[in-house]
């Protein structure tokens, strides 16, 4: 995997700035969190940095632009999971994983052997084989979620892209995704990309983190850096107070005592 | 693998069912078969049988048919058993594929204009008396596959030149206008020439009794290549069921998919109704009925579609020439007479998915 670098990038739509001037770089093996309040166009980004959204400025793989490569060529690259997935009410999970092997295949081939290999194997790795047969609208959150992951993860790319993979989860389903996250990524060398809502396991998890407001990058660097209860309180217009927990950071909203 | 348990030895759920696939071809043989035997020209029934096993190779036995009996099988029935077989098949698995690309379980391989096309095409060749439908280098099925292609292609220009890149929703507007425009000339056509009426509409209400070897020749290589190519996209139109965005962070390219199985459907369906007129309804009723039996993926409905669409159709065949024999009822009258109502069904049963 070569470096991820988004140079002066500008999404607009119609007159609405959406990202004004972004610049940032992924470096191999890293885990980047992309925070900021709603509408801070964290989605955008993610999408510009998966190629499926135009924008002017550039991004580039190593020395290849993104622009310039096809959608396998891409695809081969990086996987990206969408904030909304759609779920086709009656797929099958095993049928749902595998269209990330879509890459790997010829147009109007089927999977081979080595497919069904790497199926087995990532539903091994996020206990997904008991449900292989199950449809997608009979899972619980939790179970959708590894879901997703799973097919990420058969993409068997070196960069992943994920778009608040755990913002519709309970804290334990929280944990238990990002842990998985942090295992598979050692094993696999994995580049991360998330945008996460929940500022203490941005902090926690991630080797950097970029705070987007309004389009801009309005912080970037090592948690501890970028989380700082002053800017986050001016940016998220809240009242906010960091902490150190047993070295780990912990970002937490505190109640006005005027009323 | 460490552990090879009985879950990992199907790793594809929405994997084509044996008993599903058993029973289509069971119903195949024998909707075919009984159609063999039965007809106008009443021939011993075990002596057909013994004449169509007489045919595979290293075998020989004596039927004990006439000359005249044998050509009545060979000649008559088999070809349009066998025509009636493959257009069931390529409209079943044409609308199965439209349907997918459309993700719409309404879409009908006549969408596009092929129909009103084909319609415009067979009727200039009636009336200009350039053809009865009838025998080898006849105009109508020529005339008629042009005008479903050019159809197809004029819908598909219409609609990308007012913003079916985005929304495939917007071929499907440009198809229902084209169709209305082909209609509207063919219906003038029609009415210019009222002495030929009674062909243009045995045309238009579906036949398969002139069939002859030359229908079957002209229809079975495009009906291949059609069915092959849509076949083999099962996998693909799955991917796509994502929708285009998703589909394109897998590396696929959605416009290329949809103008892939869109052309192979609609040779397939132009070929069809070239050779045996406008049998409505097959590409609505065999799909969904393969869903409902079968399950919904189209690595399932594609490839059965195939199969119980050639079973429905030479059933359906039987029904029209026995049920008042020896005179027929035109096949398109009763795949519309099942169809409309099935339509309802559909609509019904579909609406939370449309929704
Ligand atoms: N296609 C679009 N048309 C108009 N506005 C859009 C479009 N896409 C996103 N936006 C706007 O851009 C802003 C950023 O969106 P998004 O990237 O989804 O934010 P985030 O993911 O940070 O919540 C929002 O105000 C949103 O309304
Ligand atoms: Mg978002």
């Amino acid at each position: 995997m070569n470096h991820c670098s988004v140079r002066n990038v500008c999404v607009n739509a119609g007159k609405k700035v959406i990202l004004d001037n972004v610049s940032v770089t992924i470096s191999p093996g890293e885990w980047v969190s992309i925070v900021g309040p709603n509408g801070a166009g964290k989605s955008t980004l993610l999408s510009v940095m998966a190629g499926l959204r135009s924008s002017s400025g550039s991004v580039h793989l190593g020395d290849t632009d993104l622009a310039d490569m096809t959608p396998r060529e891409r695809a081969h690259h990086l996987a990206y999971l969408p904030q909304h997935p759609e779920l086709p009410p009656d797929m099958s999970v095993s049928g749902y994983v595998l269209i990330g092997r879509n890459p790997h295949i010829p147009l109007l081939g089927s999977e081979g052997q080595r497919d069904i290999e790497i199926l087995n194997q990532v539903l091994e790795q996020l206990s997904l084989e008991d449900f292989q047969n199950r449809t997608l609208d009979s899972l619980s959150g939790g179970e959708l979620q590894r879901c997703h992951l799973a097919r990420i993860l058969a993409q068997d790319t070196p960069m992943i892209l994920l778009d608040e993979p755990t913002t519709a989860l309970d804290l334990g389903h929280q944990q238990q995704t990002l842990d998985l996250i942090c295992r598979i990524r050692s094993q696999r060398e994995l580049t991360v990309v998330m945008t996460m809502h929940d500022l203490s396991l941005a902090g926690q998890y991630s080797d950097r983190i970029i705070l987007l407001s309004q389009g801009e990058v309005a912080s970037e660097g090592t948690p501890k850096d970028v989380l700082n209860p002053d800017r986050l309180s001016a940016l998220y217009g809240a009242r906010i107070q960091v902490m150190e927990v047993d070295s780990d950071i912990v970002v937490i909203p505190t109640r006005s005592r005027e009323f | 693998m460490s552990k090879a348990g009985p879950s990992s030895a199907s790793p594809l759920a929405g994997r084509l069912q044996v008993s599903a696939v058993l029973i289509g071809g069971f119903a195949c043989i024998l909707a075919m078969g009984t159609s063999l035997a039965i007809g106008p020209a009443s021939i011993d029934k075990t002596a057909v049988f013994k004449e169509l096993i007489d045919r595979l190779p290293f075998i020989a036995i004596d039927s004990g048919l006439s000359p005249i009996h044998k050509s009545v099988i060979w000649e008559v029935r088999f070809p349009r058993v066998l025509l009636g077989a493959l257009v069931g098949s390529t409209l079943a698995v044409s609308g199965a594929s439209y349907q997918a690309v459309f993700r719409n379980p309404l879409a009908d391989p006549y969408l596009l204009g092929a129909a009103a096309g084909a319609g415009l095409g067979a009727t200039v060749a009636i009336v200009t008396g350039s053809g009865d439908g009838i025998g080898a280098f006849d105009m109508v099925p020529v005339l008629a596959f042009l005008g479903a292609m050019s159809a197809v292609v004029m819908t598909y220009l219409l609609g990308y030149s007012s913003g079916a890149r985005r929304s495939p929703s917007a071929l499907l507007l440009a198809g229902v206008a084209v169709a209305a425009f082909l209609t509207a000339i063919q219906t003038f056509i029609q009415q210019q020439n009222v002495d030929s009426i009674r062909q243009v509409y045995s045309w238009i209400l579906g036949r398969l009794n002139t069939a002859s070897w030359t229908e079957v020749q002209l229809l079975a290589p495009y009906a291949l290549i059609a069915t092959l190519v849509m076949f083999l996209s099962r996998r693909t139109l799955d991917v796509m069921r994502l929708g285009d965005t998703e589909a394109s962070s897998v590396g696929l390219r959605p416009q290329v998919v949809r103008f892939l199985v869109i052309a192979a459907a609609s040779l397939g369906t132009a070929a069809s109704v070239s050779v045996s007129g406008l049998i409505a309804f097959v590409g609505i009723i065999v799909p969904h009925a393969v869903r409902l039996l079968a399950g919904t993926s189209n690595r399932i409905v594609l490839p059965l579609s195939v199969l119980y669409g050639a079973a429905f159709l030479a059933f359906v065949d039987l029904l029209g020439r026995s049920l008042v024999s020896p005179a027929e009822i035109p096949i398109g009258v009763i795949t519309a007479f099942c169809g409309a109502p099935f339509f309802v069904v559909v609509l019904r049963t579909s609406r939370k998915a449309l929704a």
